[in-house]
């Protein structure tokens, strides 16, 4: 099991003989768009709905919990000394499946570094962005290939290159119909301060670019909670922006994939842009280095455990009948391995030669650095038959 | 065929030339559009090629070569426009973490044909901020290329270079130059490499080494230092990253003597790394330290003391005399 059957529904489940149907009630917050309550109950909302197959619905179930289960062992394999840190995504995987099955294969994905969630719906090899996190390389890729560019570690900065990339598009006339291309900026609350976020929203709104920024507000940059970033709920901001800005339950696989479909649609078909704040939480620490018992309350955490984007899913696909305990189980089996998988492929990552220091500094190549290229393999060439390395 | 051309007309010349030649090409920057630039670089290019590839953007520098960076990874070859060299620290970060590094991190699949081109130096009577040198701060950078034009002819060449380099350049423009005229040839048949230095006037006894709005303040000290009987080898650096030091070397092996000029503070600049590396490679060659004439460690005077702060002929002179005292 290593990098085949992302884009499968998993294990088939045969369809049920007959089926309850959750009660289509509205939602209880009008800011937030809600299609799955964290009990499990489907309600509905005026602007947005989803109607899927049972196959669609359980799909984006086993893409949580495999996200969920890779993340985990990528925590596990930072602890164990294979990684030197891992950024968690634990408790965003619906604001991340969500939006991200939402996307057309010609879209552009600009993540964060926490976007393995999105990664996963792209197609892409797991094991990817685990370079990065292990060191053996900076996290490098073709990301026109995958259509899926280098995770940013500098916060917010690659959602001016978002919109570039997209006002690119327009430029190509790529946009206008349903084959059009769109691109999606991941970023959280606390990038929502940068300049470069305000910037590129900003440039998107002024050409009109086909992008969507899609914030997970999950409350916390590190320490900082959101009410150091704002006073005003995030997506309110997009208003002075001249773009339509909403507010969904982040922690609603159906609501996300929902609304950031309409919001990408919309781009592709030149409607310009528009942000969604996505609001969720993050259940884990910032990253594998930092302490959030110093920060925030048991109880707070506890609450938040309560409104699970997986166990919600979980109990509507039981309730409704659309998966059976032996189905359920067998995506968890499926989640462990694909992470043994994982688990064996990062721990056999080589460590790169070291030379590889001089590896690709310029494209058209440099005289000064091939120089020293030469200088260090000679002055280690020099300690040959000692082990000195 | 040449032209004489002013050295802001022969930078529109070869802009004109890289959009005629590459429909990928696109200039960007603050006033850039009907305005053609505030130094009118780019004048008349908006209306020959369109408000989709030279377009005014927002005032945001971050935001400039950001998005600069985006259209790259899309397939263009954005041209930016900094307005000042004062203007391009708002971008500092977009230009030094992720134009120059993006390439090495997505191990060679992610070239970013990106020009950054900022009008460099002072000599205008400007207020703060628009007189700056900031070319170190580039240079320092790996993965970035750094050039400097000082001539109408080097403007026409190197501008469409550096638009056809797969890397990311950081152009630099003598501000307090751009009027001056000066024969071009058209083609580009005779244009030397991109990253090259030259050998701009031939002499025995001193090398002077400078680049940008300085190279004439070098050539004026070497017309002088002649009616002195003292000659002094002119070379025009043209390129800071990566340096050209073969002729550099070659120069300060026959005079022994080395003056490099530049407008930026003296402290951890580009004279120092010439230094390091002439000290290097020409030790014993040298009949005296290599000396430096540099605006002081201090921030940009005001207008009415610049004359004061920027290397002139006499200082230039001056450490030219120096070099014998040793």
């Amino acid at each position: 099991m290593v990098n085949g059957d992302q884009n499968s529904t998993g294990p088939k489940k045969k369809a049920p003989a007959k089926r309850r149907k959750s009660a289509s009630t509205p939602a209880a917050d009008p800011d937030m768009v809600q299609l799955l309550t964290p009990e499990g109950r489907r309600v509905s909302h005026p602007d947005y709905d989803v109607s899927m197959t049972d196959d669609e619905y359980r799909a984006l179930y086993r893409d949580m919990v495999i996200v969920r289960r890779l993340d985990t062992e990528g925590t596990a394999l930072q602890r164990q000394g294979q990684l030197g840190i891992w950024a968690s995504l634990q408790g965003q995987e619906a604001a991340q499946i969500g939006s991200g099955r939402a996307l057309q294969q010609q879209d552009m994905v600009f993540p964060t570094y926490r976007e393995h969630g999105v990664l996963w719906t792209k197609g892409i090899d797991p094991i990817m962005p685990f370079g990065l996190f292990r060191g053996v390389d900076l996290g490098g890729w073709d990301s026109r290939a995958f259509k899926f560019q280098m995770y940013t570690i500098v916060i917010g900065a690659q959602s001016l290159h978002a919109t570039g990339y997209a006002m690119g598009i327009t430029k190509d006339g790529k946009v206008g119909g349903d084959d059009g291309e769109a691109v999606i900026a991941y970023f959280g609350d606390g990038a929502s301060s940068q300049g470069d976020v305000n910037e590129s929203f900003v440039y998107a709104s002024v050409y009109n670019a086909p992008v969507v920024f899609f914030c997970q507000n999950n409350q916390y940059a590190i320490s900082e909670p959101v009410i150091r970033q704002a006073r005003v709920p995030l997506f309110k901001r997009a208003d002075g922006f001249g773009f339509p800005g909403v507010r969904v339950d982040g922690n609603d696989v159906l609501a996300t994939y929902a609304v950031t479909k309409t919001a990408m649609d919309n781009a592709r078909h030149g409607n310009g842009p528009s942000f969604i704040e996505a609001f969720t939480y993050r259940m884990g620490a910032h990253t594998t280095t930092d302490d959030p018992t110093r920060y925030r309350d048991s109880g707070e955490v506890e609450q938040w455990q309560a409104k699970d984007p997986i166990e919600r899913m979980r109990t509507f696909l039981r309730d409704d009948e659309i998966a059976d305990a032996d189905w359920l189980e067998s995506v968890d089996a499926e989640a462990n391995d694909h992470a043994l998988s994982l688990r064996e492929r990062v721990i056999s990552m080589p460590d790169p030669q070291p030379a590889a220091i001089f590896d690709n500094v310029y494209h058209e190549g440099s005289q000064l650095v091939d120089s020293e290229r030469a200088e260090f393999s000679k002055y280690h060439a020099s300690f040959e038959g000692s082990d000195h390395r | 065929m040449s032209q004489t051309l002013r050295i802001g007309g022969a930078i529109g010349a070869g802009l004109r030339k890289a959009l005629e030649d590459d429909p990928k090409v696109l200039l960007m920057g603050e006033d850039v559009g009907k305005l053609g630039g505030v130094f009118r670089v780019t004048d008349g290019l908006q209306k020959d090629f369109g408000e989709d590839r030279i377009f005014d953007t927002p005032l945001a520098e971050s935001g400039i070569v950001g998005t600069a960076i985006g259209l790259a990874i899309r397939g263009y070859r954005p041209v930016c426009e900094i307005q000042f060299n004062g203007f391009v620290y708002p971008a500092f970060d977009q230009i030094v973490s992720q134009l120059a590094k993006m390439h090495y991190r997505s191990q060679g699949t992610v070239p970013l044909p990106v020009v950054v081109r900022i009008p460099c130096g002072g000599g205008i009577g400007a207020v703060e901020h628009h007189s700056e040198s900031p070319e170190a701060y580039f240079a320092h950078t790996p993965g970035l290329k750094v050039v400097s034009v000082s001539n109408s002819q080097d403007a026409y060449w190197m501008i469409q270079q550096a638009i056809a380099s797969d890397d990311p350049v950081i152009f630099f423009e003598p501000l307090r130059r751009y009027q001056e005229k000066g024969e071009v040839d058209v083609s580009m048949a005779d244009a030397p490499p991109l990253h090259s230095a030259r050998v701009e006037r031939p002499g025995d006894d001193v090398t002077v080494v400078a680049w940008g709005s300085m190279m004439k303040v070098a050539h004026d000290s070497a017309t002088a230092a002649a009616e002195d009987g003292r000659s002094l080898e002119v070379i025009n650096l043209r390129t800071l990253s990566p340096l050209d030091m073969a002729p550099v070397f070659a120069s300060v092996r026959r005079t022994g003597r080395l003056v490099v000029v530049h407008e930026a503070p003296s402290h951890v600049g580009i004279a120092a790394e010439i230094s390091a590396r002439v000290t290097q490679e020409c030790f014993y060659s040298l009949e005296s330290p290599v000396l430096r004439v540099t605006g002081y460690d201090t921030p940009y005077p005001a207008a009415r003391l610049e004359e004061d702060y920027l290397p002139d002929l006499d200082r230039v002179l001056d450490a030219v005399d120096r070099t014998f005292t040793y």
